[in-house]
């Protein structure tokens, strides 16, 4: 497939030649995530949370699918519903709690995914594909919690849907049509939950699919990895399998333990007490705040808080809100240094652990109610956020002078292993 | 192409983020409530922490409290009678408790509307028969239904103990705009410290089958310890469960980990 020494997929029992003429599926898994996969032989643990992400996809759409068994999507009832889950349905508090946690999970090691790939580099030449369609599954992946989230009709539900529908009214004209559109309606009700449960239980699958798209894309240049010089020949690498598959098995038990211990022991620690009230139009909660992994963007949205030019103050808060994610599309294209690795790049890994605090610091503020000091951090945070990716990058990317690198893989695993480690350059 | 434009974008997001900040006052509207209300007192009960049990005589002690007291204004629709057999009551026993209940029903010949006995499979019956009666009866304030209120309060037990133990009298140098409106109470653990709940509990209020002194302390812990049950009867369940699940990970993370050092012995990473 990627690389001429990838090992060939030579079935030899009958029954898996006879398969291999009619329908190679064998040959297609042996070549994806099988010995046919040459892969570069010093990846870190950061090189986990693909595979976690794709194990926290399956978890959702399967516990999803026993939930949607037992839940009604009808305002009379959707609340009362979910309790019967928790209350009468056999584990049926486990599937629930699973898969509330494992909304969680998934945005953690996605994030992570995120994160370790603005630090090596992953989203540049020859990968900006693979981060297209990462950026496409982000989003998906927020469509699809925000829906999720609506299900249970508490509180927090019908407000959340209230406010992050209303973001739509803010556009010129058609914004309030648009809005109704959306809802069915003029506020969220029978309609809005009947088409979000639609959507919430189409768009896991259209997420699976585009991460089929994101490991074809990936296998065609192979994996980057934490030098970011790209293999040159066998000895940069080992076979997928039984390398990668046995580490990401050692990954994914330290991820269902994580799992395990938050939906068994703490499962309502990320949740809103709110969402335990019956959703109720006529009562406002005191603050509405969304699920943590909206925050940063929800920090951002509340941090415009001036008309400037002929823009009001909302619509610079939600055009800014989906700026902030769509200008990952442009990363690839932002960022011009050929370099891929931080490890080498001693200007921009700084900004990068600045990007990571700044995005931590939104976090907070977006929990936090409209009041000082948290506006003005929030609105410090978000000119860092565009800063970094528009201005700083771009920048760094044209001034900064690389560290010297070594000139494989290979030179750079066994300086690391050499007995005077401080000899190389990549032993940092 | 990118990079100017990119520019010239993020140029207009700090400028309108630069003038955010200029114009938007660095002080607070003073909120004079905060300095009032108190954080909530903890509760410390069998069912908390990580080897949780259900302290089966407090929750029927507070089953008692909830059925002599609350249950005057508030629901508990989730709950139904068989459940209670968690707090340690015979299949009899619920049998004959159902059956001091009055539910709505029909009259089967006439299809009138009727109240018949209790069975175990019907849900704790609701004091009123709609909301505007509940609004009605409560000086405008529905009394919220109590099945799940220790995880529907930000401080969940902690939260509703204190509430229920914390009623006093205004202080001296509460302020004219929080003073009490008619018909409310204060009390330090509601946000807004003027709750419609009158004082519910009193000293001696339920005589207590076991011969516990029914103290307002003492009331307030076991009817709370009892909506710990209601919010969540799985919860024991649930951390028990949750530590076999948890051992079992931890061997199979054991070995994943021991051959992927075996697998990686030879080659250098």
């Amino acid at each position: 497939m990627s690389f001429p020494w990838a090992k060939p997929y030579e079935p030899t029992h009958p029954l898996m030649k006879w398969m291999d003429e009619k329908l190679p599926i064998p040959r297609l898994v042996y070549n994806a995530t099988g010995p046919g996969y040459p892969v570069p032989r010093n990846l870190n643990y950061f090189w986990n949370f693909g595979v976690l992400a794709g194990a926290a996809l399956m978890m959702q759409i399967i516990t999803g699918i026993v939930l949607a068994m037992h839940y009604s999507a009808n305002v009379g009832v959707a609340f009362n519903s979910v309790e019967h889950i928790m209350r009468d349905v056999n584990a049926g508090w486990f599937i629930r709690y699973a898969h509330m946690n494992g909304a969680s999970m998934f945005f953690i090691v996605v994030y992570l995914h995120i994160f370790r790939g603005l630090y090596y580099g992953s989203y540049k030449a020859p990968r900006e594909m693979v981060w297209l369609l990462g950026v496409v599954i982000f989003l998906l992946m927020m469509a699809t919690a925000f829906m999720g989230y609506v299900l249970p009709w508490g509180q927090m539900s019908f407000w959340g849907a209230q406010v992050i529908t209303g973001f739509f009214s803010a556009i010129p004209l058609v914004g309030e049509p648009v809005r109704q559109w959306l809802l069915g309606g003029f506020v969220p009700d029978n309609a809005t939950l009947n088409r979000f449960f639609s959507l919430h239980y189409l768009l896991p699958f259209v997420i699976l699919g585009v991460i089929i798209l994101h490991i074809w894309a990936l296998h065609i240049p192979g994996s980057n990895n934490p030098t970011g010089i790209e293999v040159k020949d066998e000895q940069d690498t080992v076979p997928f399998h039984p390398y990668y598959t046995a580490k990401d098995g050692f990954g994914l038990g330290v991820f269902l333990l994580i799992f395990v211990a938050l939906t068994f022991f703490s499962p309502n620690m990320l949740g809103h007490a709110d969402n335990y009230i019956p959703a109720n139009s006529l009562s406002t909660p005191a603050h509405i705040v969304p699920e943590w992994y909206f925050l940063p963007f929800y920090a951002i949205l509340k941090a415009f808080t001036f008309n400037f030019l002929w823009i009001d103050a909302k619509l610079w808060g939600v055009i800014a809100m989906f700026a902030s994610i769509a200008l990952l599309f442009f990363l690839p294209w932002l960022d011009s240094s050929p370099v891929k690795s931080s490890t080498y790049r001693p200007l921009y890994r700084w900004f990068f652990w600045v990007l990571v605090a700044d995005v931590l610091l939104l976090g907070w503020c977006g929990m936090q109610p409209a009041e000082q000091p948290w506006v003005i951090l929030s609105q410090l945070g978000a000119i860092y956020y565009f800063a970094h990716f528009l201005v700083i990058l771009p920048i760094v990317s044209r001034i900064e002078r690389p560290l010297p690198m070594p000139n494989s893989i290979t030179e750079a695993v066994l300086a690391k292993h050499a007995p005077d480690a401080a000899s190389g350059p990549a032993a940092a | 192409m990118v990079r100017p434009l990119g520019f010239l974008v993020g140029l207009g997001f700090i400028t309108a983020l630069v003038l955010a900040i200029f114009t938007t006052p660095l002080s607070n509207e003073p909120n004079v409530a905060y300095s009032f209300v108190k954080h909530p007192r903890h509760l410390k009960l069998a069912s908390d922490g990580l080897v949780p049990h259900w302290d089966k005589a407090q929750l029927q002690r507070g089953m008692q409290v909830y059925k002599e007291v609350c249950s005057a204004c508030h629901s508990l629709n989730l709950v139904a009678f068989r459940n209670i057999q968690d707090l340690g009551y015979t299949e009899g026993q619920v049998k004959t408790f159902a059956k001091g209940f009055q539910v709505p029903s029909i009259n089967p010949d006439t299809g009138e509307v009727a109240t018949r006995d209790g069975l175990s499979s019907d849900h704790f019956p609701a004091p009123y028969a709609n909301d505007v009666a509940a609004r009605a009866a409560n000086n405008n304030a529905i009394p919220p239904d109590l099945s799940l209120i220790t995880k529907a309060r930000e401080g969940g037990k902690d939260y509703v103990y204190s509430l229920l133990t914390g009623y006093q009298n205004p202080p001296a140098n509460l302020p004219a705009e929080l003073k009490l409106g008619t018909g409310l109470h204060y009390n330090p653990y509601f946000p807004n410290l003027n709750l419609a709940m009158a004082k519910p509990l009193a000293d001696n209020q339920v005589t207590y089958a076991d011969g516990t002194k029914a103290s307002v302390d003492q009331m307030a812990k076991d009817v709370t310890a009892f909506l710990v049950w209601t919010a969540e009867p799985k919860l024991v369940t649930r951390v028990q469960v949750g530590w076999a699940v948890f051992f079992f990970l931890l061997i199979f993370t054991v070995l994943a980990y021991l051959s992927y050092r075996n697998i990686w012995a030879d080659k250098k990473h």
